[in-house]
């Protein structure tokens, strides 16, 4: 598989980025209207790397995201409709209304369920790892986590594994600098995390997760290693997280970060430096149709059933 | 002054009588103060006293256990109790253990804060109580303020406690009001309170449900039916005199509990009055307890899942066949309005 990065290719990682930003950005115009009653963890900001890692994914192979989900569910080709009928808490959501926000999934178009536990499903991605090998597959996992996720023990622990079995797995970091409110220097005493492969033995580096095209040139490489059995990488994306950690506001005047920053990040945010893929034209022509495609999400939902029953746990799909 | 007015007090307070008190948590130098429950500690004690944790529960956990041992009494701060379920390592293999383990030489007097969260489709991580599982081990204390003044007073006593205190804080108690007094006073552990007298039922409730019992006890009232309500306050010493003494006077027995049933604290409460007060008993003892399910997220069948006031009710007149009843009484806890 190449790195190389095509016109088609060029226009699909537009696409994908301006899907996330524009459902975002509808979803919180409508929030005010209480309609949607769950806790909204918006990927404003970060669209360049769940758009450049699934673009370097197939639909066979397996992501495992974080609460902040809702970039890499609709990067990875998950239903719009039952995305919205799920912030709706319909019967029709993703989840039957069951998680709301922070636990989607749709296991057909290979994204698996996300956690509201930080490093809740890194360890999974690593299981599921493993079944592809034994079940023969040369399917990958994906699993993506915050800055924080690397303080948890289970981090260290699945890489470990991970590295020790060379299983086909890919961890992705979205470093974003911040845990909810506090700054990376209050937590970590080596804040490059990147390196912690080298403790391992796995490749690992850090990049641009505003860059698109570099994010998905650098998962490609990371995935043709687990393909043909070399095993997991470590990739770290700084990016950013525009407005507060949930929720649908900025949040500068809170303190712990100035407008300044939020306003340098966003001028070097992920569709501005992907402007350069795609024509005027072509923008203006995919934000069209990618508005119309969210019209009928949100008219789904809206005219999707409610769930009447507690009952209902545990039934399978 | 509100519920979460009143733990700031009690963290203050002890901060201030006792060098030896320091915070740690994930998030704790946050400007929003943990809910404004610790609002100004930074600026007063430093950050060698507000000490912000990395997201490491379990070490954190760990260390407030090594610094307990050399002389410490840290206050553990989590702002959801679903996270300490990471920390239960430390807590029961280790925490609890420790007194006993070394034949009563040392002890670990920490305390853990546990918020429990409600509302705004939270959903099934961020919602949980489980405090069945802190009551269930040996070694280990376990308390649930329902108002103000005890959530003062617990606290205080429990950052004094020589043992691991967990400390059961809904969330959705914060804005409550009452009377507190100002100085730094304890509520002692191991004490249930009668919150309302009454002749016909006992109705022992567990934190946010003592105010849901006592609503159904003022509608149960204009019915003719005289409640005794009682505020469990400590799961772990559970008070069995108290409520013993006054299934005694009544012989009837229900129990509300914001926690799952299997084998939780109603199960327990109505355990205990069957082995030691079943000759006083005069009909089946009744638990309310959450569905044996998690929480939805949808806002449909979210506010189907908490029984409140009115299932109290209801569940008190089938203990009783022949009762007339006022009119059921509508929860009115006011609604989380989230996200966060």
């Amino acid at each position: 598989m190449s790195t190389a990065v095509s016109t088609e290719l060029k226009k699909k990682l537009f696409y994908d980025m301006l899907l996330i930003r524009r459902t975002e950005e509808r979803i919180k115009s409508q929030y005010h209207l209480r309609e949607m009653r769950s806790p909204p963890h918006l990927y404003m900001g970060h669209e360049a790397v769940a758009g450049g890692v699934c673009a370097a994914l197939r639909r066979d192979d397996a992501v495992f995201p974080y609460y902040r989900s809702h970039g890499w569910y609709l990067a990875k080709g998950g239903d719009l409709n039952a995305m919205m009928a799920e912030l709706f808490g319909r019967e029709t959501g993703c989840s039957r209304g069951w998680g709301g926000s922070m636990h989607l999934i749709d296991v057909k178009a290979g994204v698996m369920g996300t956690s509201a536990i930080v490093g809740g499903t890194v360890s999974h991605a690593a299981g599921a790892a493993l079944t592809f090998r034994l079940q023969g597959k040369d399917s990958v996992a994906a699993v993506s986590f915050g800055d924080g996720a690397i303080e948890e023990g289970v981090f260290h622990e699945t890489l470990n594994f991970a590295a020790l079995r060379k299983l086909p797995v890919i961890f992705v970091c979205e470093n974003n600098l911040y845990a909810t409110n506090t700054h990376i220097q209050y937590r970590q005493a080596q804040p490059e995390i990147y390196r912690h492969a080298e403790r391992f033995g796995i490749p690992g580096l850090r990049a641009d997760g505003n860059d698109v095209v570099v994010v998905f040139q650098k998962a490609s490489e990371a995935v043709i290693r687990a393909r043909q059995g070399e095993g997991p990488t470590l990739l770290e994306f700084e990016t950013y997280r525009i407005f507060e950690h949930c929720g649908i506001n900025e949040d500068h005047d809170l303190g712990y970060r100035t407008l300044e920053e939020v306003r340098g990040w966003q001028a070097k945010g992920p569709l501005e430096k992907g402007k350069h893929l795609v024509t005027q034209a072509e923008a203006k022509q995919m934000a069209e149709e990618i508005d119309a495609r969210i019209d009928r999400a949100f008219e789904y939902a809206r005219s999707s059933p409610w769930p009447t029953s507690l009952a209902v746990e545990g039934a399978a799909r | 002054m509100k519920f979460r007015e009143a733990v700031r007090d009690a963290t203050l307070l002890a901060m201030e009588s006792d060098p030896r008190v320091f915070l740690i948590g994930v998030g704790i130098i946050d400007p929003r103060a943990v809910w404004g429950t610790i609002t100004g500690a930074l600026e007063k004690f430093g950050s060698d006293r507000v000490v912000e944790g990395p997201l490491s529960e379990s070490a954190l956990t760990g260390m407030c256990i090594g610094a307990a041992t050399f002389g410490m009494r840290p206050v553990l701060i989590h702002h959801r109790i679903d996270f300490t379920l990471l920390t239960m390592d430390q807590l029961i293999n280790h925490a609890a253990k420790w007194r006993a383990m070394f034949g009563r030489q040392q002890t670990v007097p920490m305390v853990v804060r546990a918020v429990v969260g409600r509302g705004w489709g939270n959903g099934p991580q961020h919602t949980q109580s489980h405090h069945a599982l802190f009551a269930h081990v040996p070694g280990l204390k376990a308390v649930a303020p329902s108002n103000s003044r005890d959530a003062k007073g617990l606290l205080l006593a429990a950052i004094e406690d020589d043992d691991p205190v967990v400390y059961i804080e809904h969330r959705w108690l914060h804005e409550d009001e009452a009377e507190v007094p100002t100085e730094y006073f304890t509520t002692p552990l191991g004490r249930a309170a009668v919150v309302r007298e009454g002749t016909d039922v006992t109705i022992v409730a567990v934190g946010p449900m003592v105010s849901e019992a006592l609503k159904a006890a003022q509608a149960l009232a204009q019915g003719g039916l005289s409640s005794e309500v009682i505020d469990i306050r400590t799961l772990r010493p559970l008070d069995s005199e108290t409520i013993l003494g006054s299934v005694g006077k009544t012989g009837r027995l229900v129990v509300a509990d914001s926690d799952w049933g299997p084998c939780g604290m109603a199960g327990e409460v109505v355990a205990r009055v069957a082995e030691d007060g079943f000759d006083a008993l005069k009909a089946r003892p009744v638990r309310i307890t959450w569905p044996d399910s998690s929480v939805p997220s949808s806002q449909a069948i979210e506010a189907q899942f908490y029984p409140g006031a009115r299932e109290i009710q209801e569940a008190t007149i089938a203990v009783f066949e022949k009762v007339r009843s006022a009119g059921f009484v509508r929860s009115t806890v006011k609604e989380f309005e989230g996200p966060f």
